[in-house]
């Protein structure tokens, strides 16, 4: 059983794993680091039991390695996320995604009377509360919470 | 910000002062404001500079659908400073990260009007001779209120006290009420307005708007609940001054207009040299 549970997503020799990602929010993960628009041989499992989520998904990208920055990008939509660094088979680091201070670009601003939903301006944040995941708007002020969050 | 009022202050003191000679402002008004866009004007003119602009949306390039970028790279050619107005949040901050000439906000939309907010201090301060330790009693239209939201966060720095006066539909957001809670400052929420000014050293009236209430009958309610009426002026202390950004309605009754504790045409004055003030610290040339 164990064995069928590994090969439910089949291993990378060489890439990057990321593992805990909540299933519901699997195609954001995939749009926010551009995975639909890379080269690299994909595969991603979702629906995977979890204790800790109850479904999951897991993606593994082979041979691509993330930046802290970049990989952080995704904390808003899966906060527990994890990654695996595989080099040769071999887990060689685990990552941890961490909130950023800042968002650009993922988010849309919940003001519908905020500038950025009338002109061609990518939205910025603050964020105020990594637990929960709140951000100001950089430019109308307006906090959007993770109830309202709405991805570009 | 206290650079600001010392500085209007001697703007107030000696008004003409050529400095803006030889400079062009643009006062971009996508909305309709006229009073805050002659007081800018008139701060313009009075230190001998030169206005350009336009006073609404259709008369300029956005109803052929410019974009706000394009336009405000368009006029920084044309002048100096821009002043802009304009009904879309966060649109002044924007325009200030394109722009290269600066840009003061003269209102966007709900968001924020900060020359009104300065102005309103200069009037207190003035009045007053302190910003610090004084009881403001704010009434009307507090849940909507620009002007009433952003001198609370002003003056909140010179640790005042608050009495919100308000119908139940227009009572200011809980937000504010737990800024004011977080930096341990006392505030008050009263219905009735008549019984709640006496100790009070600033009044701010705001304007009770027809359109914010869902159920028209809830407004023929409170209409005239919060209408100030000299009489009520009668065991108010002897410092205390009604202040009101305009324009006014009925929600102060013209009898007030001859007491001594009036002080809103004053405060319309005050806003020219605050502007008088923004304009120069701005431009560096004070």
């Amino acid at each position: 059983m164990k064995d069928k549970k590994h090969l439910s997503v089949s291993a990378i020799e060489n890439g990057t794993v990321i593992d805990h990602i909540p299933a519901q929010n699997l195609f954001k993960v995939i749009s926010i680091l551009g995975l639909d628009r890379i080269p690299n041989q994909i595969t991603f499992g979702t629906n995977l039991e979890s204790q800790r989520l109850g479904r999951k998904a897991i993606v593994k990208i082979a041979d691509k390695y993330f930046e802290r920055e970049e990989i952080n990008r995704i904390a808003i939509v899966a906060p527990h996320a994890k990654l695996n660094i595989i080099r040769d088979y071999e887990v060689v680091e685990k990552m941890l995604v961490e909130v950023p201070d800042h968002i650009t670009g993922i988010v849309r601003c919940v003001n519908p009377k905020c500038i950025t939903n009338f002109e061609n301006v990518a939205p910025k944040f603050e964020v105020v509360d990594k637990k929960n995941v709140s951000l100001k708007c950089h430019y109308c002020e307006k906090i959007t919470d993770q109830e309202h969050m709405e991805y570009r | 910000m206290l650079r600001v009022l010392d500085l209007a202050e001697e703007f107030e003191r000696n008004p003409s002062q050529p400095i803006l000679q030889g400079k062009v402002v643009a006062t971009l008004f996508f909305e309709p404001s006229t009073r805050t866009r002659l007081s800018f004007e008139s701060a313009v003119n009075r230190l001998s500079g030169r206005v350009i602009g336009f006073s609404e949306a259709s008369s300029s390039s956005v109803s052929k659908g410019e974009s706000l970028k394009d336009t405000i790279l368009t006029v920084a050619n044309y002048s100096d400073l821009i002043v802009m107005r304009h009904p879309v949040e966060g649109s002044a901050r924007y325009a200030s990260e394109v722009s290269p000439v600066p840009i003061i906000n003269a209102g966007d939309g709900a968001n924020q009007h900060p020359t009104q907010t300065l102005l309103d201090l200069y009037s207190i301060r003035k009045t007053q001779g302190t910003l610090n330790d004084l009881k403001i009693v704010m009434v009307g239209d507090l849940k909507y209120g620009r002007t009433v939201h952003s001198l609370l966060m002003a003056i909140s720095q010179f640790n005042a006290s608050f009495v919100f006066i308000a119908p139940p539909e227009l009572q200011m957001p809980q937000e504010y009420k737990l800024f004011l809670k977080e930096s341990g400052l006392k505030f008050e929420e009263h219905t009735d307005l008549a019984d709640n000014i006496v100790d009070a050293d600033i009044v701010y009236m705001t304007r009770v708007q027809r359109e914010r209430f869902s159920d028209p009958m809830e407004y023929e309610k409170v209409k005239n609940v919060y209408v100030l009426r000299n009489h009520m002026l009668a065991n108010t202390k002897p410092n205390m001054k009604v202040m009101h950004p305009l324009p006014r309605v009925n929600e102060i009754s013209i009898d007030v207009d001859d007491s001594s504790k009036a002080y809103y045409f004053t405060q319309a004055l005050n806003g020219v040299y605050t502007r008088m003030a923004i304009m120069s610290l701005i431009l560096g040339l004070k």
